[in-house]
Order: C-alpha cells, then sequence, then structure tokens
C-alpha cells in the first residue's frame, strides 16, 4: 500500500508515517498542498490522508479543486467541530473522515473500509500457498471460493502472511490485533489463532504452534 | 406616553386635530355669512317697502296724500313670518303708523337714500329702514319720512337653520377627514411595516442585507439594519472561525501526544512503561472526546434554534450513518444490523446524524467484543422510531432523566472512554424536532435500547 499523508505537524506525521511503515505500508510526506500537488504528479497512491487545515489553505478546497483529475480515495483528518465540519468534508468529495486525535487501529479499519467500498487493487494481493488473500478487501480465495474473513481474522491473517517464516511471540500479536486498551488476555489469540487455523485447512499453508515463543506461518 | 405612542396614532391625532380646527373656521364662517346674507335680504325689502310707500305719497290740496299700498307688506311677508311696524310722518308729525316707533338715524353718507337701524320695539328687536322724501305741499316742501320696521325672529330662524346645516356638513367633513388621516397615516407606514415584517419573518441565522426598495426617509434605516447585520453575521463568523481554530490548535497536538504514545507502546518491552504508555493514551481520548462533545454540544444548542429542516428518509440516514461506524464496529468484531423500513420526517440532517451517531457509538463502545447491534426503525401513524439496541450490560437502575444530563454516565461505564454528553446531544436533538429519547433495556432484559422518537411530516 502506498499513501500520500498531506498533514503539516510534522510531529503527528512521523508518527503516523512510523506506525504505517510498521504494517509494511509505504508512506510519503507532504507538509503542505504544494508539496502535495507534487507527489501526486509524480506517483499514483492507493489513498490520500488530507488534513483540513494547513499552512498554504484549506484541505477541503483542494480535494474541491483536484477532485476531477485525482481519483485515489481520499481520508480527512479533521481536528474541527464534528457537526459544523463533518457534512463540509463529504459534500467536497472525501470518501471518509476521522477525528484528531485518532486511534491507529481506526484509522485502520477506516483505509480497509473506504478501499473495500472502491473495490480492492491486484497488486495489494498475497499468495498463500494454494490461496491469494487480498488484506484490503478481506477475501480469501482459494480456487473458485472465496471467503469473507472478519477484521481480526484479517488483521491476523494479514500480520502473519507478512512475517511467513517467522516467530510471532503472542504479545506481539496481541499489540497489533487489539486497540491499546482493550482488556484481553493471551487465551484471545489462542482462540483467534484457532479459527483462523480452519479458515486456511487444506489450502497449502498452515500456522504453526511454536511451544513457549509464539506462532509462526509456514507455506 | 406620547414618546411611545405609535406613530400611526400620532399621525392620525394630528391630522385629526388639523380636521376638527379647519371644520370649525368654516361652520363658523359659513354661519356668519348666512347671517349676514339673510340680514342684507331683509334690509333689501326693508329698504324697497319704504321706498315703494314713499313713492305712493302725493300732495294734494297742500295736504300730503298716503294710501298705503298692499304690496309694499306682502313683500315684506315673503321672507319671513316677523311682524312689521311702520310710521309716516311729515315735518315731525304723525300721518299714520305706530306712534311710539324709534325713528332710525338720517343715512350717514349722502348717496343712499335709506337710513337702517337696529332697535328695541315692544320688547323685540326690530331691523328698521326709513326713507325721506320732501314733497311740494301748498308753498312750502314738506319732508316726508317713511320708517318700516319688522322683527328679527324669522330672519334669526333662517340663519339658525343655515348655521345648523353648515355645522352638519363640518361634521360630516371632520368625520371624513379623520378617516381619511388614518388611511392616509397607514398607507405612508406601510413601507415600515413591510420592512419590520420582512426582519420578522428570517430566521435567526438569516443575516442577509435586506433588499426592497424604500421610501427615501427608510433608506437610512434600512441601510443601518443592513450594516448591524453584516456586523452580527461577521462576529458570528469569526466566533464560528474561532471555536474551529481553538479545535484544531488543541486537538492537534493531542493528536501528535496520542500518536507518538502509541508508536511508543510499540516499541517499548517493559509492561510498567507500557503500562503508563496506556494511561496516557486514555487520557488524551478523554479530553480530546470532551472537547469534540462540548463542541457538538455548542453547536446542537446554537442550531436547535434554527432548523435547516428538509425532507428525509430514515432508512436512508441509518443507513449511512451505520456505515460511517462500521469500521468502529468492526474493529471489535461487532455488527450492524440494520432492519429498517422507509419512514420520512422532516428534519435537519446534519443534527440527527449526530444524535444518531452519539446513540450507535454508544452502543458500538459499551458492547462486548463479537456481539450484535440492531438498529431499527418503525412507525405507526404519528411517530417514527429509531431503536438501537445492543448486547451490552445495559443502562442500569438510572432513570432516563439521569443519564441524558450533562456529564452524567451510566453506572457500567468504568473504564470506557466517554464524556457524558453523548445522550444529552441526541435528546437536545429530538427535542428541538419536536421528538424524545428513550431509554430502556433490550427485549428480554439484557442490553440497553435507546429509542429516537420523531413525529412523522
Amino acid at each position: 500500500m502506498r499513501y500520500l499523508l498531506v498533514e503539516d505537524n510534522h510531529e503527528l506525521a512521523e508518527a503516523v508515517i512510523n506506525r504505517l511503515g510498521l504494517d509494511g505500508h509505504a508512506v510519503d510526506h507532504a507538509g503542505t498542498l504544494t508539496e502535495a500537488e507534487d507527489w501526486l504528479a509524480a506517483t499514483g497512491y492507493d489513498l490520500i490522508l488530507l488534513d483540513v487545515m494547513l499552512p498554504d489553505g484549506d484541505g477541503r478546497d483542494f480535494l474541491a479543486r483536484s477532485r476531477a483529475r485525482i481519483e485515489t480515495p481520499v481520508i480527512m483528518l479533521t481536528a474541527r467541530s464534528q457537526v459544523s465540519d463533518r457534512v463540509g468534508a463529504l459534500d467536497q468529495g472525501a470518501d471518509d473522515y476521522i477525528t484528531k486525535p485518532f486511534d491507529f487501529e481506526e484509522l485502520e479499519a477506516r483505509c480497509r473500509a473506504v478501499l473495500r467500498r472502491r473495490g480492492g487493487s491486484a497488486r495489494n494481493e498475497i499468495t498463500l500457498g494454494e490461496a491469494v488473500f487480498d488484506p484490503m478487501a478481506g477475501t480469501l480465495r482459494h480456487g473458485d471460493v472465496s471467503v469473507e474473513l472478519r477484521n481480526r481474522e484479517i488483521r491476523l491473517l494479514e500480520i502473519f502472511a507478512r512475517h511467513t517464516g517467522q516467530i510471532l511471540s503472542k504479545g506481539q500479536l496481541m499489540d497489533r490485533l487489539f486497540s491499546f486498551d482493550a482488556d484481553v488476555t493471551e487465551n484471545a489469540i489462542e482462540v483467534y489463532v484457532g479459527r483462523l487455523r480452519r479458515r486456511i485447512e487444506g489450502m497449502g499453508v498452515r500456522i504453526e504452534t511454536v511451544r513457549g515463543l509464539g506462532y509462526r506461518m509456514e507455506t | 406616553m406620547w414618546r411611545t405612542a405609535s406613530i400611526w396614532q400620532r399621525l392620525t391625532l394630528l391630522l385629526a386635530g388639523v380636521a376638527a380646527l379647519l371644520s370649525l373656521l368654516s361652520w363658523g364662517m359659513v354661519s356668519a355669512l348666512a347671517r349676514e346674507a339673510a340680514e342684507r335680504t331683509q334690509d333689501n325689502v326693508l329698504a324697497a317697502s319704504a321706498t315703494i310707500i314713499a313713492e305712493t305719497l302725493r300732495s294734494e290740496q297742500g295736504e300730503v296724500r298716503l294710501e298705503l299700498p298692499y304690496s309694499a307688506f306682502s313683500m315684506l311677508g315673503a321672507i319671513s313670518e316677523d311682524r312689521v311696524f311702520y310710521r309716516v310722518t311729515a315735518d315731525d308729525r304723525l300721518l299714520t303708523g305706530y306712534t311710539d316707533l324709534p325713528v332710525p338715524r338720517p343715512p350717514a353718507s349722502g348717496n343712499s337714500r335709506v337710513g337702517f337701524e337696529t332697535a328695541e320695539f315692544r320688547g323685540e328687536a326690530v331691523r328698521m329702514a326709513s326713507v325721506t322724501r320732501q314733497i311740494l305741499a301748498g308753498s312750502a316742501p314738506v319732508a316726508v319720512t317713511v320708517t318700516v320696521a319688522q322683527t328679527r325672529a324669522g330672519v334669526s330662524a333662517i340663519a339658525s337653520a343655515l348655521s345648523r346645516t353648515a355645522a352638519m356638513l363640518s361634521v360630516a367633513f371632520f368625520v371624513v377627514a379623520v378617516g381619511l388621516s388614518a388611511f392616509a397615516a397607514r398607507a405612508s407606514l406601510r413601507p415600515l411595516n413591510e420592512i419590520a415584517a420582512a426582519v420578522a419573518r428570517r430566521g435567526p441565522s438569516d443575516l442577509r442585507p435586506l433588499r426592497r426598495n424604500a421610501p427615501a426617509e427608510l433608506a437610512p434605516l434600512l441601510t443601518s439594519l443592513n450594516r448591524l447585520m453584516e456586523r452580527l453575521g461577521l462576529s458570528i463568523r469569526r466566533s464560528e472561525d474561532f471555536i474551529a481554530e481553538a479545535a484544531h490548535r488543541v486537538r492537534t497536538p493531542l493528536a501528535t501526544v496520542r500518536a507518538q504514545a502509541e508508536v511508543a507502546l510499540r516499541s517499548v518491552e517493559d509492561e510498567d512503561t507500557k503500562q503508563r504508555l496506556r494511561r496516557m493514551i486514555r487520557a488524551v481520548d478523554e479530553s480530546s472526546r470532551s472537547a469534540g462533545q462540548l463542541l457538538d454540544h455548542a453547536t446542537v444548542a446554537y442550531r436547535a434554534d434554527d432548523l435547516a429542516r428538509s425532507r428525509i428518509d430514515l432508512a436512508a440516514l441509518a443507513a449511512r450513518t451505520a456505515e460511517a461506524l462500521s469500521p468502529t464496529a468492526a474493529l471489535r468484531d461487532i455488527t450492524l444490523r440494520l432492519d429498517t423500513r422507509p419512514a420520512e420526517v422532516t428534519a435537519d440532517a446534519v443534527l440527527l446524524d449526530n444524535a444518531l451517531r452519539n446513540v450507535l457509538d454508544n452502543a458500538i463502545k459499551y458492547s462486548p467484543e463479537d456481539t450484535c447491534v440492531t438498529l431499527a426503525i418503525r412507525h405507526d401513524s404519528t411517530f417514527a422510531r429509531i431503536t438501537v439496541t445492543d448486547e451490552g450490560p445495559g443502562l442500569g437502575n438510572a432513570a432516563d432523566g439521569d443519564l441524558t444530563e450533562r456529564f452524567r454516565r451510566g453506572a457500567n461505564a468504568e473504564g470506557i472512554v466517554g464524556s457524558g454528553l453523548g445522550l444529552t446531544i441526541a435528546r437536545d436533538v429530538l427535542v428541538a424536532h419536536g421528538g424524545r429519547l428513550e431509554l430502556g433495556a433490550g427485549p428480554d432484559g439484557r442490553g440497553a435500547c435507546v429509542s429516537l422518537v420523531l413525529p412523522l411530516s
């Protein structure tokens, strides 16, 4: 996934880039609308995260201006009053919006939802044994059969898929899978791994338990 | 009193005063003229009568002879029923008539041969005319004076009758004038009333300048009114911008803190540090959520006075709101189930969306993972009802009113980020639309069931 983040607060931008990078996404950062124009002219993106208040203008105006040229889905990052601003952002062609400060899990979920609405793209697909997994659309295809996965299954499978052959501890999986303050125990990981194992049964890929260390996906 | 009396009353009163004065004046003048005309007529007839009698005098054998012509008196009878007196004297010697009738003074000027005078005779006012003529009787000329008198009652009656008619006409004139004054006052005040009505018709946030053709006198008022509205609009825009700017200034650094803390949470191993970072994030969420809800609450309170009403299909609105919240629900594997039917209401779409979002957001927040939140729409003939049911811990025993109070949170809210304003906002929105918010338990006593009740359009 390639993101363009248009945000003038550098500390926030750095944290977003860092966090999305952890999930294996590439993020380009523009601090102003002019920079954003330059990036957009140079490369194509899967998704644009656009701040509303930028030093050289209003993100919504930018969106209204460039909507005709740019087909990339856009999620607005807004820090303004919800009632008065939400409508404005959607009316001007944004696919969704998220209010600052946001939960990364929620940002990711919203990105996923927007991309799913727009239809997934082939370049995001990951081959797992005999199956094809589209983490953005949340589907797992095996031959003619396509299975819709639930949110946590998608994210768990994505983590395994991006780290095949690596041992992932229950702690690591918990951090990635649950929101920071979810009240869950390591048992929950065992439940989700169990579900996922049933989903991928017979697809030439499996999740092994490495006693005392965690889990590993093998193809 | 006079300062606060209506301009219409003042103007009418003023014009009526003028009309009364004019009526009185014209009545006075007409009465005087009528009296004068009647008196002059009497004078003329008296003079003619006296002259005719004088003409019939002739001298016969040195004696003055008189034959009273009947016509001389019938003339006098023609103008009124007044009594007539006469006296004819030759050189102060009475020829015929009433001895005690006073003799008027001879006319002052030489031109007129007739002298007039008003005098008292036998207890009544009489008007007299006398003509003196020289007649040659015998050798010496004799000065014969003919005096004819008539009482004035009849003449006065005629004058009074004329005066009464004049008074009646004056009153009629006055009444018509007052009516016309009231009409004229109203007509000239109509542009003012039209401007007032145009201003009154407006919603509180409609601050466009008034564009209408006003009389020159009202143009300054219109201009100042438009300037005031312009300034008011500017100050409202400024405070809205200020709120937006304030939210931006507060939330952007909060977003930075949260994002950095979350990244740190990922990279540290020490459980104690992780715990501290989690607390930080929670505190950030609390404050940013409160700030957001406070701003929403203020916006709702402001807009409730002036709803931007349009016809809305609740099913479509619910579908949109549910879709917007589905990623949040999906995060915790909560399924949003829609069971809607079309129901049309007249409402402010933005506010209604916000109310439903608050209720739905609550349901998702308080639901356990991997459960279902149901959004149903039903309606009877008068009310539509959006019901949000969850499988969470329910609302406890708190009375409905308590949870919709500002900053009041349920007994089960422990450990879940919230501001205590969500239901307050939802309730305010519904009340502004003539509806209500109902809180209760789910179908079999489990979970919470929140209903948004709205009148159908």
